[in-house]
């Protein structure tokens, strides 16, 4: 947020004179840290408070790429994007006051998500912090809940240290967001350059190896189960222990259901991956649950979307359950086997250990209770566009290859259950914070961090509509993300709700929007549409085709709803599968 | 939740010790955190401790062994707490210091005294129409005290809410 209307400028000219040797500041050691710590991106936007940050930022470009996002949330969801796409911490960058209020979204999302993310807000200079000056809000106040940690940095000496555990405490353990509140007086005060810092945090050791007791207690159970299935959650992802995971399904012979976030940590293709589970799951995979005398959980938390009503989920099992939290161990479900550790490290050990196995009969009763996933052909008899089959093409196209991010809603839950995941750094959206606009701005630090991989953006008419200016981003910047939008003219997963649960009153769930095709032409981006069944494989192919930015809207069926669905509150086990008509 | 755990035994009175960085912003970080997920706090306490750089947290809180052992884990993630300790499960000293301020008249004096003794209470205080009472003891302890002077007129209180240490054990220096 600006605090003084700028006129956007090119790039200043030269001063003809040789400028005076400029001091080393707060700025320069913050620029510093962060190149240390590997950072070459940040999202962000300047105002009042970060002006001296910004004076000295250019100076590191383009080793430290800033890109100037529209809106700070869409900074925070970029760089979250970003870390999800690459491994790497996402940082984000704004001003003091609304600013920084604008973060807190985004850092509420990277808490819930577990995402690694390094939030930097400027802040008013220390002698007026509590005085209520102009853009001053308590950040660190406001974000304390939704923060594994945050700094306010007094004192620029401690620039090295606190961009040092910042980092490490964001991506280590279980990742997650974390502030760094930097006043005004920090920024402008003179240091000298630093060497490092050397982190040592006495009170934050994460545990990484499992106990081997509990370890081969699992495997001892492994060995007796008839029906046991693995429920593999984000920690696999955010571990890298996907060959791990591999090794030990395969040796034991484990059917794999997958959470939101856990979707791609086992290849879809390969035999041992079973699904989806959850509200949304595919109905033979909530059944599989349903029905094991095993479950084996790695890196979930037992979220009440993948579990449905908890004293029905799995109610014939016994549960195994790797964290490296220990405070999810028990905090939803009652555990019988808590292993706290890093999932990579305890599935290696656990592959080792397991005995091997053969399970045929099993997973086949499993399959013959799955349905054919939708096919991809189109006919002009069709009465209108089915979104499901839209992202069936899309996942056909592109062979599993490409980064898809969402927004949340219908059309999260279709790209979920059908967009068949080939790696979890595939599939990035807001799980646990179910924020709308979050997959434009995701899409775009996907897109920059992994430049040689096609990215995908799957949004909604809703929730496109609430991060729409950030395509001036993606024109300006040239980050040729591709857009799509099922426009259905409704937010459909509440008017689905309103359908199934309210008596169909629609309230204030029919959406206007305006010419999508012409809002992308405004921004100087290609726009196109399908309207008809018939269109939809050759615009995929258009959009494919194109090399800079682009929109695709397709008119969807207007109230098409996502089956299989688990009513809030009701059991996995009591899906509803198809037609509403059928449970009214 | 509360239908998938196991909670034998219902709720109960938990204390825990916590011994946490002293800086600026942990009290914060502590009371934001038992407010976020809900515990129901008794007291919350804090003092120096034995070491240099830490404090000492006494928190009293009430529920089921599963919420607890939740609080316990939760504040374990807080940056600034190096050890929880759940006194619950040992044989433990809390004590809580009371400042009472009641109603005295000449007629009154002598009998407010008389009960401040039997509870080794003292007077800290004599004015011509109040006495303010000092007593160190269990919680429960302080509430028989003010149950016996609440006839007499408690014109205020303040209560620091326990502090406790485990029982030292034999063999113990």
């Amino acid at each position: 947020m600006s605090s003084a209307t700028i006129t956007p400028a090119a790039t200043p000219a030269a001063s003809a004179t040789t400028p005076a040797p400029r001091p080393y500041l707060g700025a320069h050691a913050l620029c510093e840290a962060l190149i240390r710590e590997g950072v070459d991106l940040i999202f962000g936007y300047p105002g009042g408070a970060v002006i001296p940050l910004y004076d000295v930022l250019p100076s590191y470009e383009p080793q430290l790429r800033h890109i100037l996002v529209r809106h700070e949330q869409w900074a925070g969801h970029a760089a979250e994007g970003y870390a999800r796409a690459t491994g790497k911490v996402g940082v984000c960058l704004a001003t003091s006051g609304p600013g920084a209020t604008n973060f807190v979204t985004a850092i509420a999302d990277a808490m819930l998500d577990s995402t690694p993310l390094v939030a930097i807000t400027g802040q008013v200079g220390l002698p007026m912090i509590g005085k209520d000056a102009f853009q001053e809000v308590d950040i660190i106040g406001v974000t304390l809940p939704i923060t594994k940690h945050s700094f306010q940095i007094e004192r620029v000496a401690d620039i090295p240290r606190v961009v040092a555990e910042a980092f490490h405490l964001a991506r280590s353990g279980r990742p997650g967001p974390v502030l760094i509140d930097i006043p005004k007086t920090t920024i402008v005060a003179p240091t000298t350059p630093s060497a490092g810092y050397q982190v040592e945090l006495p009170g934050y050791r994460p545990t990484m190896n499992g106990n081997m007791g509990q370890i081969k207690a699992a495997a001892k159970l492994i060995a007796q189960a008839q029906k046991p299935v693995v429920m593999a959650g984000h920690g696999i992802a955010i571990s890298g222990a996907m060959e791990e995971l591999q090794a030990f399904v395969e040796k034991a012979d484990l059917p794999v259901a997958f959470t939101l976030h856990g979707l791609g940590t086992l290849p879809a293709s390969h035999p041992n991956a079973i699904g989806f589970m959850g509200m949304h799951g595919h109905a033979h995979v909530n059944r599989a649950i349903d029905e094991c005398d095993l479950l084996i959980t790695v890196g979930a938390r037992f979220d009440d979307r993948a579990t449905g009503r908890t004293d029905m989920f799995a109610p014939k099992a016994t549960v195994i359950h790797i964290d490296i939290d220990p405070a999810e161990i028990g905090k939803n479900v009652r555990v019988d086997v808590p292993i706290v550790g890093d999932a990579k490290r305890v599935l290696a050990r656990l592959a080792e250990v397991v005995k091997p196995a053969e399970r045929g009969e099993w997973r086949a009763a499993i399959d013959r209770w799955k349905i054919a996933p939708p096919v991809p052909e189109f006919s002009a008899d069709e009465p209108g566009i089915s979104p499901f089959k839209v992202i069936a093409a899309l996942r056909a196209a592109t062979k599993g290859e490409a980064i898809i991010t969402s927004d949340v809603g219908q059309h999260q839950m279709w790209a979920a259950q059908w967009g068949a995941y080939e790696a979890p750094n595939r599939w990035i959206s807001s799980g646990g914070a179910g924020t709308m606009g979050f997959g434009l701005p995701a899409a775009m630090g996907a897109k920059v961090g992994c430049p040689d991989t096609e990215v995908w953006a799957i949004c909604g008419d809703g929730g496109v509509q609430m991060s729409l200016p950030e395509l001036s981003t993606i024109a300006t910047e040239n980050i040729p993300v591709k857009l799509m939008i099922l426009n259905n003219g409704y937010l459909g997963m509440v008017r689905q709700w309103q359908q199934l649960f309210h008596g169909g009153n629609y309230a204030h769930t029919p959406i206007g929007a305006p010419d999508f095709v012409k809002i992308a032409e405004a921004y100087g981006i290609l726009g196109l549409r399908a309207e008809r069944p018939e269109e939809v494989w050759s615009v995929i192919e258009q959009a494919r085709a194109a090399t800079g930015p682009v929109l695709v809207e397709f008119r969807i069926n207007p109230e098409e709803n996502v089956y299989p669905m688990v009513a809030p509150g009701a059991a996995n086990s009591q899906m509803i599968e198809g037609d509403p008509s059928a449970v009214e | 939740m509360a239908v998938a755990l196991n909670k034998p035994g219902g709720t109960s009175e938990h204390t825990l010790s916590v011994l946490v960085d002293d800086q600026p912003g942990v009290l914060n970080r502590v009371a934001s955190l038992l407010r976020r997920r809900r515990f129901n706090v008794d007291s919350l306490n804090v003092g120096a401790s034995e070491q240099p750089g830490l404090s000492r947290m006494t928190i009293a809180l009430h529920g089921d062994d599963a919420e607890t052992e939740q609080a316990v884990k939760q504040l374990y993630k807080l940056l600034e707490v190096r050890k929880v300790t759940d006194l619950s499960n040992e044989r433990l000293i809390s004590r809580e210091l009371a400042l009472i301020k009641v109603a005295a008249s000449e007629d009154t004096r002598t009998q407010i005294r008389e009960i401040a003794e039997m509870f080794n209470a003292r007077i800290a205080d004599v004015a011509p129409r109040s006495l303010v009472v000092e007593a160190v003891g269990s919680v429960a302890r302080i509430d028989s005290l003010l149950d016996m002077l609440r006839g007499y007129g408690i014109k205020e209180i303040a209560r620091t809410g326990r502090v406790a240490v485990a029982r030292g054990v034999s063999g113990d220096n």
